[in-house]
Order: structure tokens, then C-alpha cells, then sequence
């Protein structure tokens, strides 16, 4: 029972590091795009996408669940046409987890993103233009650059959030152990038919990874304040 | 961090304030009302009992708290103020008694139900349990065996016939009865396990394939919480459950006698 469980404690632990580090580096391309858009292009009704973008922050993640399985379900609007024109399916398979992860995580990317280019000068754009450099020479080599501490603090929350998401991947993906009961089900799973041996293992292991997590993102995000370590 | 200490002090107090209410306010709702925690396939026929209760029982008012049996349980050992548990089956509430979490004396079987496998409306049924071993049948939703009685019945099936290795392949596991009825109504899993009351509220959507005998009888039981600090009401609701007008509105969602 012990190895067993231990075994099953492992296999959750590394698939919620799969479904959060695949949804956080959809979230970094997806998000960034995103941010800068919102940051650098007028168009109308640019607020109102941006309200729209942030959404997943502000409602339950068991609506997005239930929106997610109306649209990507087998009957959906998407997940028909995938099932029928692909044959992938995304209702209780991993990619389905990743998906409803990624978008609850996403606005922390886009929000943190917008900011980040927001706050770059403008001048030192032109500057780089004006030098001669292209259009993605200068994202690449000066906008980017430039803002990347912003950008970074954003994917390491969305990556924690990704981690512990719960409510929105259940209903989409389900609890197969293996497939898509990731840590934070395994969990739920383990309290609803009382074993608490299992529960203590695992919300230990939770916990141990998140302490993680966060003492990688103080490495990776060094404090602003010059002096402090 | 300085901020972060200082939004832990200012927080810690207002969460114990917060959980104090919330005891409160459980503990009052306790002494007012009867609390009755009851398998998730029992929830449209005892709404239905709970308001002929009330209507009989002036000022008695019954809430309700639906899930699959084995959760129930666990928050009964845990204290939750609950005054009736009716389980769906035998062994969540022999659980219950071996912890002296039931008046025993109350204890009583009060319907019968039987295990059917569902498919989508539009699907092609199976026609015995074999067939669900065909490709064609990619996924199963079952109950999930340690918690929900629906998949402790379904499993001892399909052990007995042969066929448990291969379908918990493609099994999808589900929280509840009602989880499986769900999945197979949105055309999620191929098919799926569950009592046939529940199918019989979705015929639109869900098709019997057919019946499936259990060894142990699906008989429900019903008992007062030994913790219960309301025990002659809760009687009272359990006696009622047990007559004829509410043995009425079970077999009218197809529920057999006991």
C-alpha cells in the first residue's frame, strides 16, 4: 500500500508538471503576443478585449469548465470538428487538462505582459529604428529584452497557478489516474474515499513542490531593490 | 518580505472570525432544520418526499445534501451535523454502524434499484457485457469504486464476469451516479454504468442497453445519525420515507419495493 501509493503520488506529481509546464508555454507565446498587442496597437474596443482576456482571472473556474466542455466537448461546436476532421479529442485526455490550465493561467502572462511593454521607452525603439533595424529586430533584440523581468514574474505565476489548477480541469479532463488525475485531484480523490494516508502524502508532496517553484522564481527574478540579494 | 507579514496579521484574525460565523450559522441552521445527507441517486424523489414532509410537519424544514454515499459518510465521521444518512448500499452503512455513527435501531431498507448499462441516444446499445470489450467502445464511465457505491456494484460485475481488467482500461471514473448519467447524456464516453431511476430521467438523451443482475441487491438503507441533536424528527423522517405516500413518489421514479 505505501509503494503503491507512493508510486501513485509520483505519477500525479509528474503529470501536473507536464500539464502546467505545456499550458505556461502556450500561455508565454499566447500571452505575450497578446500583451503586446493590447500595449502597442490602438483599435477600437481594445479595453473590452482586454477585460475579455482577463476573464479566466475573475470567474469560476467551474464555469470556464463548463464552457470549455461545450465548446471542445464531443458535441461541440470545436470538438465535434476536431474528433471529426483530426480524430483528436480533448474531453478526459491530458491535452484537455493542459488546455483548461493555460487558460486559466493565461491572464496572469497577458496582464503582466501588457504592463511590461507599456513600460518600455518608446524612444529607445526608435532609436533602434533609426539605426537601422527591422520591425522584428527590434521586439527581438530591444523591446523584448527590455521587458522580459515583467514578462517572466507573469509566466512563473501563471505556471503556479497552471500547477494547482483544479475546478476547470476536472470537468474537462476528468480523473484517470495516469492519464489526467493530476496532483491537485489526486487529492480530491483521495480525501472523497478517505484515505487519509494517500491525502497526507500528497498534499505533502504539493506543498514541497510549490516551496520549489517558489524558491526557483526568487533565483530566476532577482529582487529590483539594488543591495538586497 | 514586510508586506506579506503584514497582510498575513491582518488576515489571520479575519479568517477565525470568518470560520466562527461559519460554525455559527451551521450550528443554528443544525437546531431549525433537518439535515439529510442522501446518495446523489435518491436527489429528484426526496426533494419531492422532503416537500410533503414539510407540508405534513409544519415549520420542519428538510435540506438536503446529495453526493455519492462514501463522501457522506466521511463527513459524518467527521462531524458534519447531519441528521439522516441514506446510502445506496449496504456496505457504506454497515461502514457507518461498525462506527457507531447510526442510531442502529433505526436502521432500515426502504427501495430497491437495479444496475443498467447507458449509451448515448443515438448510439448503437451493446447487447451484453462482452460487447463493451469491442474496440468500438472507447470509453466507460464508472463510478469510482472506492467512493461510489454505483461503482462498487459495477465492479463486482464485471470481476465475477470475466471483464473488470479491460474495462477499467477505458474506465473514466466518476464522483457520482449522476456523474455517469452526465457524461453519457453529452455523448462524452460510449457508454457507462448506472441505477435505472437515472436513466429514466434523461430518456431523451440515454438509452438502456440492457440490465445488469447484481450478486448483492442494490437495496437502499436509511438511518438516524447517532450525532444527530434533532433524533425525534429525524425518526420522524425516516418513518415517513417508509410510508405509503412516499413509497408512492419513489416507485413513481422507479424505485422497487424494498
Amino acid at each position: 500500500m505505501a509503494s503503491a501509493s507512493l508510486d501513485a503520488a509520483w505519477i500525479a506529481l509528474g503529470l501536473s508538471l507536464k500539464v502546467a509546464l505545456w499550458a505556461t508555454a502556450l500561455d508565454l507565446v499566447l500571452g505575450v503576443a497578446a500583451g503586446f498587442a493590447l500595449a502597442r496597437l490602438r483599435f477600437p474596443g481594445r479595453e473590452l478585449v482586454d477585460s475579455i482576456l482577463l476573464l479566466p482571472m475573475v470567474l469560476p473556474p467551474t464555469v470556464l469548465g463548463y464552457y470549455l466542455l461545450v465548446v471542445v466537448g464531443r458535441r461541440g461546436w470545436i470538438g465535434g470538428w476536431l474528433e471529426d476532421t483530426l480524430g483528436i479529442r480533448l474531453v478526459f485526455t491530458w491535452q484537455g487538462a493542459v488546455l483548461a490550465a493555460a487558460i486559466v493561467a493565461f491572464p496572469f502572462v497577458c496582464k503582466s505582459a501588457r504592463a511590461a511593454f507599456e513600460n518600455v521607452d518608446v524612444q529607445l525603439e526608435q532609436a533602434a529604428r533609426v539605426l537601422g533595424l527591422g520591425a522584428a529586430a527590434v521586439f527581438f533584440r530591444v523591446t523584448l529584452p527590455l521587458a522580459w523581468r515583467g514578462i517572466l514574474a507573469g509566466v512563473l505565476l501563471a505556471f503556479a497557478r497552471a500547477f494547482g489548477e483544479f475546478g476547470a480541469t476536472l470537468m474537462v479532463a476528468g480523473s484517470i489516474p495516469g492519464r489526467t488525475q493530476t496532483l491537485s485531484i489526486a487529492v480530491y480523490e483521495a480525501v472523497q474515499a478517505g484515505q487519509d494516508d494517500l491525502a497526507n502524502l500528497l498534499v505533502l508532496l504539493t506543498s514541497t513542490a510549490c516551496i520549489a517553484v517558489l524558491l526557483l522564481a526568487g533565483r530566476l527574478a532577482p529582487a529590483r531593490i539594488p543591495g538586497r540579494s | 518580505m514586510p508586506s506579506c507579514c503584514f497582510r498575513s496579521v491582518l488576515l489571520r484574525p479575519l479568517a477565525c472570525v470568518g470560520a466562527a460565523a461559519l460554525v455559527a450559522a451551521s450550528g443554528l441552521a443544525a437546531a431549525a432544520d433537518l439535515t439529510v445527507s442522501a446518495a446523489a441517486s435518491l436527489t429528484n424523489a426526496f426533494q419531492e418526499i422532503a416537500t410533503a414532509f414539510e407540508a405534513a410537519n409544519p415549520g420542519r424544514k428538510v435540506q438536503f445534501n446529495f453526493a455519492a454515499s462514501g463522501p457522506l459518510l466521511l463527513q459524518i465521521a467527521k462531524g458534519a451535523p447531519v441528521d439522516v444518512f441514506a446510502s445506496a448500499d449496504q456496505e457504506t452503512m454497515n461502514q457507518a454502524e461498525r462506527q457507531k455513527l447510526i442510531v442502529t435501531a433505526t436502521r432500515a431498507n426502504f427501495v430497491r434499484n437495479s444496475l443498467v448499462v447507458i449509451v448515448p441516444a443515438d448510439r448503437a446499445p451493446p447487447k451484453a457485457l462482452a460487447d463493451l470489450v469491442a474496440p468500438a467502445v472507447r470509453q466507460i464511465a464508472v463510478g469510482v469504486p472506492a467512493s461510489v457505491p454505483v461503482g462498487r456494484y459495477t465492479k463486482a460485475v464485471l470481476e465475477k464476469a470475466g471483464l473488470w481488467a479491460q474495462v477499467e482500461a477505458k474506465m473514466i471514473g466518476a464522483q457520482s451516479v449522476r456523474q455517469v448519467l452526465d457524461y453519457v447524456a453529452r455523448g462524452e464516453v460510449d457508454a457507462g454504468f448506472v441505477y435505472a431511476t437515472d436513466a429514466a430521467l434523461m430518456p431523451d438523451k440515454v438509452r438502456i442497453a440492457f440490465t445488469v443482475p447484481t450478486e448483492q441487491p442494490v437495496l437502499y438503507p436509511i438511518a438516524v445519525v447517532a450525532a444527530s441533536g434533532n433524533a425525534a424528527a429525524a425518526e420522524r423522517f425516516v418513518a415517513y420515507v417508509a410510508s405509503p405516500p412516499a413509497q408512492t413518489v419513489l416507485a413513481r421514479y422507479g424505485f422497487g419495493k424494498p
